[in-house]
């Protein structure tokens, strides 16, 4: 093998190292021209301005605000936050379901399902082929503009409030939802799914029994994931009116009360922590059978 | 026949534990009861939403069309979408050399515990300050990570003032936590032999860490550096709704003055944007794993 190589290459190696120079020149050129463009200034960080405002940042951070009041006020929008990530996780999968089982090319046109039809009618195939790309079309563009954006839009269209979040994470998370869901049904062993063709199963009975079975348990460590993040999005949330503690965030750092919102801070971190520690439960068992 | 029996009775002991029946039904009749109380909380009004939702959303949807495509409005949004980009690199190499520099003290196979250490009695003082740079380290990453981006660039809008420059640093700190989290399960993943094999030759600690831990951890961290890229780019767009440039702010400027037209040019710009990152980045990750 090495002999091989130093026998014919070196030519071929020269070029692939003028490449490799190639590819590095560029990337630190991307990163300098980035560096510019970002107006990046790290001795802005030091300056006694900068310094002074961190200071003042923190230490009007501490301690937090755990008034009573504040802490009893604080238990509706953390029910909300709550609220607000499981219905828009639940809607997410509802809509990345469908469409990501739409999305699976295997299912679709390609694989053990339809080796045998080779020589199907082109406009069979067709028909096949359409929900496919729709689907994956609808899902990328749901994912590709991020969930505030999504939030601002439903702000407009349906009012304040902790349901246009819902509907931004439903929408923005369906997307992604989606395509992993038909990535990891794309992954699935084939060898269960000829057992089942050969025995005469339908395409359904095999999606049920032959497909579904070996996704179910990364379905729902992602959809878990996907849950995660939906607390941690509901601080964005907040910021464009769609409700939960990102709403109080916002409030309290526009009123520049350092204090409240370490205090929400912290219990986003709990938050987070706790629904961290579910979910990994929850994984041990699913992953368990 | 006996042997048969006897099998069965030893298969039965290696195959574990049955997990209970009722599990998936109680996860199932949970999941339902959240949801419902999601629904509750959120004031989700399911029939106005299939009533007037449709409606509004078709109707909102219609007033985006046509894009704005003046070209003085195309040359204001190619500089956002640049500056934006350049946010997301120059944040993730930020993140990327954050938690490069941390990672090795946050992994326990390199700090006390482990091959590296078996054959060492630790002094009680050493192995103490060993530990807490550890449990430092760890702290660290934790607290970078669970603090949202949007709370980050808030602070450091605070800092150093309006501009791209607070974005970057936002994206890199939080971003420079998780990616810690994630080297550090890539260094407690390592093979162990060749560390074991360098040990036997009487190689030094930094020496394992040079040629034993890190030629395979090195492609794994950059992959990860560059999903994070993916996640960065949506994460920058996000940022400008916090005065942090880029896209995000001329989106918020859009949606705010009803600007529709420019906001439908905006929305496919990010689309545009996202959509090539993440085929980069996947190109990228394939070429280096």
């Amino acid at each position: 093998m090495t002999h091989r190589l130093s026998a014919t290459a070196p030519s071929f190696r020269e070029s692939k190292r003028a490449l490799h120079w190639l590819f590095f020149g560029g990337v630190f050129l991307v990163f300098l021209g980035s560096a510019r463009l970002a107006q990046v200034d790290p001795w802005s960080l030091l300056d006694a301005r900068a310094r002074a405002n961190f200071l003042r940042f923190f230490a009007g951070a501490f301690p937090p605000d755990l008034s009573t009041e504040f802490l009893r006020f604080l238990i509706k929008p953390t029910l909300e936050t709550i609220q607000i990530s499981i219905l828009g996780t639940a809607i997410a999968v509802a809509i990345g379901l469908p469409l990501g089982l739409l999305g699976t090319a295997t299912l679709a046109y390609r694989g053990v399902l339809h080796a045998r039809e080779v020589f199907s009618a082109p406009a069979r195939r067709g028909i096949r082929f359409l929900p496919y790309v729709a689907s994956r079309a609808l899902l990328s563009a749901f994912r590709s503009i991020p969930e505030f954006v999504w939030a601002f839009m439903f702000v407009r269209a349906v009012g304040l409030g902790p349901f246009p979040g819902v509907l931004a994470i439903g929408i923005a998370y369906g997307g992604m939802i989606g395509k992993v869901y038909s990535e990891i049904l794309e992954a699935v062993d084939p060898q269960p799914l000829e057992a089942l063709q050969a025995t005469g199963a339908s395409r359904w009975q095999i999606l049920a029994y032959g497909f579904l079975p070996q996704a179910y348990p990364s379905f729902v460590s992602y959809t878990l994931y996907r849950w995660e993040c939906a607390i941690r999005a509901s601080a964005v949330m907040g910021l464009v009116g769609a409700g939960g503690l990102g709403q109080q965030i916002e409030i309290s750092m526009r009123m520049f009360d350092f204090h409240q919102m370490f205090t929400l801070v912290v219990i986003l971190f709990g938050l987070v922590g706790a629904v961290d520690w579910l979910s990994a439960r929850i994984r041990r068992r699913v992953f368990a059978r | 026949m006996p042997r048969v029996q006897s099998s069965i009775a030893d298969a039965r002991s290696v195959v574990p534990r049955q997990p209970r029946r009722w599990f998936p039904l109680a996860m199932a009749a949970a999941v339902v009861i959240l949801v419902w109380w999601s629904a509750r909380g959120t004031e989700v009004d399911l029939p106005l939403l299939f009533r007037d939702g449709p409606d509004a959303m078709f109707s909102y949807a219609g007033r985006l069309f046509p894009p704005d495509l003046r070209p003085e409005f195309l040359l204001d949004t190619a500089f956002g979408g640049l500056e934006t980009l350049a946010i997301s690199i120059m944040g993730s190499l930020l993140a990327t050399l954050l938690a490069f520099g941390v990672v090795f003290f946050a992994s326990a196979n390199l700090m006390y515990a482990g091959v590296l250490f078996e054959r060492e009695a630790a002094g009680r003082i050493r192995g103490g300050l060993r530990l807490s740079f550890y449990l430092g380290a760890k702290g660290l990453l934790n607290l970078l990570r669970t603090i949202p981006e949007i709370v980050w660039a808030t602070v450091f809008v605070f800092a150093v003032g309006l501009g791209p420059f607070p974005g970057v640093l936002a994206l890199g700190v939080h971003n420079g936590g998780v990616l810690g989290k994630l080297f550090g399960e890539v260094l407690e993943n390592v093979d162990r032999r060749p560390i074991e094999a360098l040990q036997a030759t009487g190689a030094s600690r930094f020496q394992i860490l040079i040629y034993g831990i890190l030629p395979q951890a090195l492609p794994h961290f950059l992959a990860y550096a560059l999903y994070r890229w993916e996640v960065n780019i949506r994460a920058a767009a996000m940022l400008g709704l916090v005065g942090a440039g880029g896209l995000g702010q001329q989106i918020h400027i859009a949606i705010s003055l009803f600007l529709e037209h420019q906001l439908l040019t905006l929305l496919l710009a990010i689309y545009v944007i996202v959509t090539a990152v993440d085929y980069l980045s996947a190109y990228l990750r394939r070429l280096i794993i």
